[in-house]
């Protein structure tokens, strides 16, 4: 392997060293390493940056503000983050949670990437050099972006209000058949409110459920109420097919899934 | 390619190594330092052969540049035993033949160092969690489990 590593203390100095041609940056190395490893030759060159405010976690105000090198074993024992501790802990085994990032986890393509479908369900935002970007736009335009992420930022959710199921064949850790994360409102008469729900495996990358979305609309969390929504779940949909499921496989069992979520 | 300086602490010793930039620290530790504990299974981070602990973290030594450890505390299994006397976990792992093949031993048993580190008296379920990220094609995991919380009994007697 021929691959030539440069270390930066700033972000933007990276960015700058990151046009070069066959330059990728590096955050946990559970993406990029592993594609070298591989023999992926697109790869020809790293950057890092040492910066410690991409490693810190804070929260304030309802706000959580992750930086992009904080790792997921570091969400999972965050005491201020338990709301996503699930979603943190569904990534890899101990090792890999101590390595994976989250900015690493919003270009991991499908069967990966099960935290970022947590952030699109949050509508968090990802932050650049260039500004904030809405998480599902910048899911949309990841495949061109360029500048480092440094961070995502959300609104920290009520208890309860957050879902997350990770199904995998292999117990107790396995990659994702596929994942949802649901983020809802309940009125007062315990009707949904509000609904965001985020799927992963569904698409080559974290996508809505928006037909289910607004189907849930108006309903209690009743099985004769959601079936609806359940039937909706796979529109707009195009699941990916890999060793782990067909996507016909994984078109068949979402609303069972999301059912079983909803119910819980 | 130039090579470029790496120094870091190996079970206790200082290591100081010229090494080609990008060389992963799994092929530094066998190919340059010379412990081969750490194994290369699938270089994906899939099996956990590799599993070695850095700075008192469990980490994969396939995906980990090695240029990214200067500095760091090291400890792979070839450091465990004392002087010639093996270390519980090790002990354990033979008495309940928790080892056939042996490929995944050391990644097991780094993976398994870290939690009674941190846990010494783990239940079932922390030992299956803790091993999650590593892959055993022989035994069927049950010998492993066994392995690790009779290392912790014997942690615990040792220590009271």
């Amino acid at each position: 392997m021929s691959l030539a590593l440069q270390t930066f203390s700033t972000v933007k100095d990276a960015n700058a060293a990151l046009r070069a041609a066959g330059t990728r940056y590096l955050g946990g190395g559970t993406l990029v390493v592993r594609a070298a490893n591989e023999g992926d030759v697109s790869v020809s060159s790293l950057v890092r940056v040492t910066d410690p405010g991409l490693s810190r976690i804070a929260v304030s105000s309802g706000k959580a503000r992750l930086g992009a090198s904080v790792t997921m074993a570091a969400i999972a024992r965050h005491p201020e983050l338990a709301a996503l501790a699930p979603a943190a802990r569904a990534i890899g085994g101990p090792a890999i949670r101590n390595m994976a990032t989250v900015g690493g986890n919003l270009f991991a393509p499908a069967p990966y990437g099960d935290f970022a479908v947590a952030l699109l369900a949050l509508d968090a935002t990802v932050v650049t050099e260039d500004g904030e970007t809405p998480i599902e736009a910048f899911l949309a335009g990841r495949d061109t972006s360029r500048a480092i992420v440094t961070g995502v930022g959300f609104a920290l959710p009520m208890a309860k209000s957050f879902r997350f199921l990770k199904v995998s064949r292999v117990k107790p850790k396995g990659v994702s058949v596929l994942s949802i994360a649901a983020l809802l409102e309940l009125a007062a008469d315990d009707t949904v409110a509000s609904a965001r729900i985020a799927l992963g495996c569904m698409a080559d990358r974290p996508i809505r459920a928006t037909a289910a979305e607004k189907a849930l609309l108006g309903c209690t969390l009743t099985p004769r109420e959601i079936a609806p929504a359940l039937a909706a779940a796979p529109q707009g949909t195009a699941p990916i097919t890999d060793p782990i499921a067909s996507a016909w496989y994984r078109a068949e069992v979402l609303p069972v899934h999301l059912g079983r979520l909803l119910l819980s | 390619m130039a090579k470029v300086p790496v120094q870091f602490t190996l079970n206790g010793s200082e290591k100081a190594e010229f090494i080609e930039s990008g060389t992963t620290l799994l092929n530094a530790l066998r190919d340059k330092i010379g412990d081969t504990s750490p194994k290369g299974g699938c270089h994906q981070g899939t099996c956990g052969a590799c599993s070695v602990i850095i700075d008192g973290e469990l980490r994969l030594s396939c995906l980990t540049l090695a240029e990214t450890c200067n500095g760091a505390d090291i400890k792979t299994t070839a450091g465990l035993a004392e002087g010639g006397v093996l270390h519980p976990l090790q002990r354990a792992f033979l008495d309940a033949f928790a080892t056939q093949c042996g490929f995944c031993t050391p990644g097991m048993i780094m993976a398994a160092k870290v939690l009674l580190d941190r846990t010494p008296n783990p239940s079932r379920d922390d030992v299956v969690e803790a091993l999650s990220g590593n892959i055993c094609r022989c035994t069927g995991y049950e010998p492993i489990i066994q392995a690790v919380l009779t290392a912790a009994r014997a942690n615990s007697q040792n220590a009271a």
